[in-house]
This record gives C-alpha cells, sequence and structure tokens, in this order.
C-alpha cells in the first residue's frame, strides 16, 4: 500500500538537529523577505507574521474557524467511513460481490472529488452540508480499498481454524476477520484524515463556506497579507496535528500484531 | 492474493482440475459478463431516470451527451483542456525531478534527513489549496501560480517514497558493491536508484490523483481558461448541461490518466512483478 510513512524516529541526540534544521528554514524565510528579493508590499519580513499568529492564536475568532473547519473535516470523515468499512467488509469476504463491483468502482475512484463542487453547491447550497458531501466523497475510497485489502488479507490458517474450532460465521467474523482488518482500517483513517483537511479547506476557498480557508481569502482580499501568512502557518500546524494524532492511533492499533503485519507488507 | 488461493484449493475439490480449452474461455466469457453487468444496468438506469424525471440539476443523459459531442469534440479542447493538460503537467514533472532528486539526497544523509524532517512534516501537512492566495501574490494569475501549486502539492508523496525506497536497499547489496570497488556514482544509478523504484513509482500515482485535484482548484479560484474554470463557470451561470459535460470530462480525463500510469508502470517495473510473484492473477 502507499504509505506517506514518517520518515524519521528520530530520538534524543536528533532533537539538536532537528531544531537547527527549522532555524535555517526560518532564516532563510527571513533572508528573502529582508533582502527584498521577495516584494515587500506582498511578503512582510517574517518576524511580523510570527507576532500576527501568536495575536491570532491568543483571541477566539482563530479557534472559531478552526473549530468550523474541523466540523466539516469530522462530519465528512465520519460519513465516509460509516459508508466504506460495511461496504469494503462486504465486497472483501464475497469475490462474487467484488467482481460485479469492481467496475465500477475502478471507474468511480479516479474521479476527481473537486470536479463535483459545482454540482453539490448547486444542490445542498453553500454551508456544512456541501463540505460534508465532498470530504465524504474523497475519504470514500481509501477507506473503502483498505477494508478490502484488510478482509482479503485475513489469515487462512486463522479462518481454518476458527472453522475448525466450530465458530458461527458471525463468531469467525468477530473474532478473526475484525481484528485483523483493524489495522488496515486505521492506515485508511490517517491518510483519509489528511484528504479530508485538503477538501474540507479548498471547499471554503472555492465555494465561500466559513472556515480556515475562507479566511485565508479574506484575508488576501482585505490586502492583508500578513493575517494571509498566519492563517496559513495554522492551517499547516493544523495538519501537522491531525497526521501526529492519527500516525500515534495507527501505531497503537498496529502495535499488537507487528509481526504478522511486517509479513503482510512485504 | 491469499483468497485466490482459498478460491481455488476450494474450487478444486468440487470441480475437475483440469477443464480443457472451451471451458476455461467459458469461464473467462462468464466472468467478463460478470464484471459489466453492473455498469451496463447502472448506465442504463441513469440514462431513463434523468430522461423521465425533468429535474433542474439532473439534465437527460442523452442532452449531456449531445453537449458533450458539440463542446469537447473538439471545440474546447485547444482552449481548455490543453491549458489544463500543460500546467499539470508541468507542474507534475517538476515535483518528480524535485522530488527524486531531494529524496535520493535525504534518503542517502541520516544528518540531512534528520535536520530537514520537522520542515518537511510541515509541509506536506499543510493542505496545498491554502498556497494558492500566496502563488497568487508570487505569480500573478497566469499559468505559473498553478504549475506551483501543483508541483507544491503533489512533490511530498515522491519525496517521501523516494527516502523510503533509497533507505530500504538491502545493506549486502551495498556492502558487495563497495567491496567489488564500484565507484559511488554507479552504485547510485545501478542499484540504489533501481532499488527504490517501485517506492517511487507508487509516489506518483499518490501524486498523479493530486494532480489533477490541483489542476481543477487552482482554475477554479483564478483563472481566465481551462476545464476547472469552465465548469464553474457553466454551474454560475446556470448552464446545467454544459457543467455536466465538464464534470464528466475531468471523470474521464482521471479515469485515463490512472489508466495511462498503471500501463506506463507495468512496463518501467515488469522486473519487480516477476521477481514478487504477484503478476495479479
Amino acid at each position: 500500500m502507499v504509505s506517506l510513512a514518517r520518515v524519521s524516529a528520530g530520538r534524543g541526540s536528533d532533537l539538536g538537529l532537528k531544531v537547527a534544521g527549522i532555524a535555517v528554514a526560518l532564516l532563510l524565510v527571513e533572508l528573502c523577505t529582508r533582502s527584498g528579493l521577495l516584494p515587500e508590499r506582498w511578503f512582510p519580513p517574517a518576524g511580523e507574521i510570527y507576532a500576527e499568529f501568536f495575536r491570532l492564536a491568543g483571541g477566539r475568532p482563530l479557534w472559531v474557524e478552526i473549530g468550523r473547519t474541523l466540523l466539516g473535516w469530522a462530519t465528512g470523515l465520519g460519513l465516509g467511513a460509516v459508508l466504506a468499512v460495511p461496504i469494503g467488509m462486504a465486497l472483501g469476504s464475497s469475490r462474487t460481490a467484488y467482481r460485479l463491483s469492481r467496475v465500477v468502482i475502478e471507474f468511480c475512484r479516479p474521479v476527481p472529488p473537486v470536479a463535483l463542487i459545482p454540482l453539490t453547491v448547486l444542490v445542498y447550497g453553500t454551508d456544512l452540508q456541501t463540505k460534508t458531501f465532498l470530504v465524504a466523497f474523497a475519504v470514500f475510497w481509501p477507506m473503502l480499498f483498505q477494508t478490502i485489502y484488510g478482509v482479503q488479507d485475513v489469515d487462512p490458517v486463522a479462518i481454518d481454524t476458527a472453522r475448525a474450532y466450530g465458530l458461527g460465521t458471525f463468531a469467525r467474523f468477530r473474532t478473526v476477520v475484525l481484528p485483523s482488518a483493524t489495522p488496515y482500517i486505521a492506515t485508511g483513517l490517517r491518510i483519509s484524515s489528511s484528504i479530508a483537511l485538503i477538501l474540507a479547506i479548498t471547499e471554503e476557498l472555492v465555494v465561500g463556506t466559513p472556515g480556515l480557508g475562507r479566511a485565508i481569502i479574506v484575508a488576501q482580499s482585505a490586502g492583508d497579507p500578513t493575517r494571509m501568512y498566519a492563517l496559513i502557518i495554522a492551517t499547516g500546524l493544523l495538519g501537522w496535528a491531525l497526521n501526529a494524532a492519527f500516525g500515534a492511533l495507527e501505531r497503537r492499533v498496529l502495535s499488537w500484531h507487528p509481526a504478522q503485519r511486517q509479513e503482510v507488507a512485504r | 492474493m491469499t483468497r485466490t488461493a482459498i478460491g481455488t484449493a476450494a474450487g478444486g475439490r468440487t470441480r475437475p482440475a483440469a477443464g480443457g480449452g472451451t471451458r476455461r474461455w467459458g469461464r473467462a466469457l462468464r466472468l467478463l459478463a460478470l464484471q459489466l453487468v453492473v455498469p451496463v444496468v447502472l448506465l442504463a438506469g441513469i440514462w431513463w431516470w434523468t430522461g423521465q424525471a425533468g429535474s433542474f440539476y439532473f439534465p437527460p443523459a442523452s442532452e449531456v451527451a449531445r453537449y458533450f459531442a458539440d463542446l469537447w469534440l473538439f471545440e474546447r479542447v485547444g482552449g481548455d483542456v490543453l491549458p489544463s493538460l500543460g500546467r499539470m503537467f508541468a507542474g507534475y514533472a517538476i515535483a518528480v525531478v524535485v522530488g527524486m532528486v531531494l529524496g535520493t539526497a535525504l534518503g542517502l544523509s541520516r544528518l540531512l534527513r534528520t535536520a530537514a524532517d520537522p520542515v518537511v512534516q510541515f509541509l506536506r501537512a499543510l493542505p496545498p489549496p491554502a498556497l494558492i492566495p500566496f502563488a497568487l501574490l508570487l505569480f500573478g494569475a497566469g499559468d505559473w501560480s498553478k504549475v506551483f501549486i501543483i508541483a507544491l502539492g503533489t512533490v511530498w508523496p515522491i519525496l517521501l517514497n523516494t527516502i523510503d525506497g533509497v533507505r530500504g536497499v538491502e545493506s549486502q547489496l551495498l556492502d558487495a558493491a563497495r567491496s567489488f570497488q564500484i565507484p559511488a556514482g554507479a552504485r547510485l544509478t545501478r542499484i540504489v536508484l533501481p532499488a527504490a523504484t517501485p517506492r517511487i513509482f507508487a509516489g506518483m500515482r499518490t501524486s498523479l490523483s493530486i494532480a489533477i485535484i490541483l489542476m481543477v482548484v487552482s482554475e477554479m479560484v483564478a483563472s481566465d481558461n481551462g476545464i476547472g474554470y469552465f465548469v464553474l463557470e457553466s454551474q454560475r451561470s446556470f448552464a446545467i448541461p454544459e457543467m455536466w459535460t465538464g464534470i464528466v470530462l475531468l471523470g474521464v480525463l482521471g479515469f485515463v490518466l490512472n489508466w495511462l500510469f498503471v500501463v506506463m508502470e507495468a512496463r518501467v517495473l515488469f522486473w519487480h512483478r516477476g521477481l514478487k510473484g504477484n503478476s495479479d492473477a
């Protein structure tokens, strides 16, 4: 599976290097703005942007915008997952169902979700429903495929053993299939969480539903680049925090089965 | 893979194993029919429903098809499709080159990798559309701001997968090459990069779908041509069948580009598929 794997798992002594890396990057940005390489009217000195960021972080409006973006992110991700996981389980456990639906799925999966923005705006207007639908559509496919792979990769010996011990279909599903597919679903959630954020921000930018994306556009058209960059930094930190949270969740879910999962990954 | 194994094992018990040519052909045909039943029924259903529903938002499929032929075969291809695809491929090509070069450097050097980690993590977590206003300030509303956004958004999966691929090269291979005194340049091009190629392709495939998304979004926010611009403008002027043709075109483009990529990947990585034995039976 495609994995945006953690680049490195540095500890302790690496901390100095990481801090140095961040410092060099910040210094480069500062140099670009101070030296006039970027026109100052549109690219205020980095120091001012950080000051604006901390001022915003201390006030309430930024958190309201973050809350609005996160609400769309959560409803869309939830809806997508609730639809995709059961369907993925069904398609993963029945070869006939998989074959019947394969062409439709393979055709729908590469459709860019943003192509549906105009249609969704017509049908749902410019509120939360639009955001939820777009996020759910985008998230549905990775969740579906992760679930199908997870169910198909269940150890056949484990299934046979459960059958030999006389476990019924439902008990087999609950004790063998579900636990063994869970790590795949967790990976799907991690991938989907960043896709969901991209779609939520995009929808706010294009359609104008309230949230971080719209706040960025508003700051830009109001001629306030300092605030715009501060908001972009806030968006990046939000994405980073979500990534970190889902990465931690995934490691927790994976932890009880590391050996077997490594086998499968090969 | 495992499921196929169970399936044939279970099937082997009930059915005679060697079926002969005609039986195998019959089975392949049945399989094909099985796969095509649902799409055909679905298409017929859509055609029938939109034809009799009289809905404003969902015009009859026949009408959409007629508009599609009028607009896209091939009147608007030069004005909208080619600029869109050109910008997308330019951004994607930049991302592939930058991602592979940087990724190889970061994969080979632990020092660089550790130092760059926080910055890379932050930039790749930043949703690329959030940078569209920044790109507009930097490059104006022309082609380059869109190429920039597409390159910036698609570079991360390629970069991270290249790093992982380069790091995943078996150390025995490298040790052997070193003891045969193969120079560093040849070690890189003959051992490290070929071994990393499957991972790089995995990253490129993820990036391709991101590139299509960003192509559309960048045209929706600020543009005067392109497919994304066309779709949004059609919606804003309530030209519903035209809007639908744009959506269908984007769907077809996404499908075709993905398919082309799979074909190319299979050609480049044929040695890998054979080696791993998962030739997708």
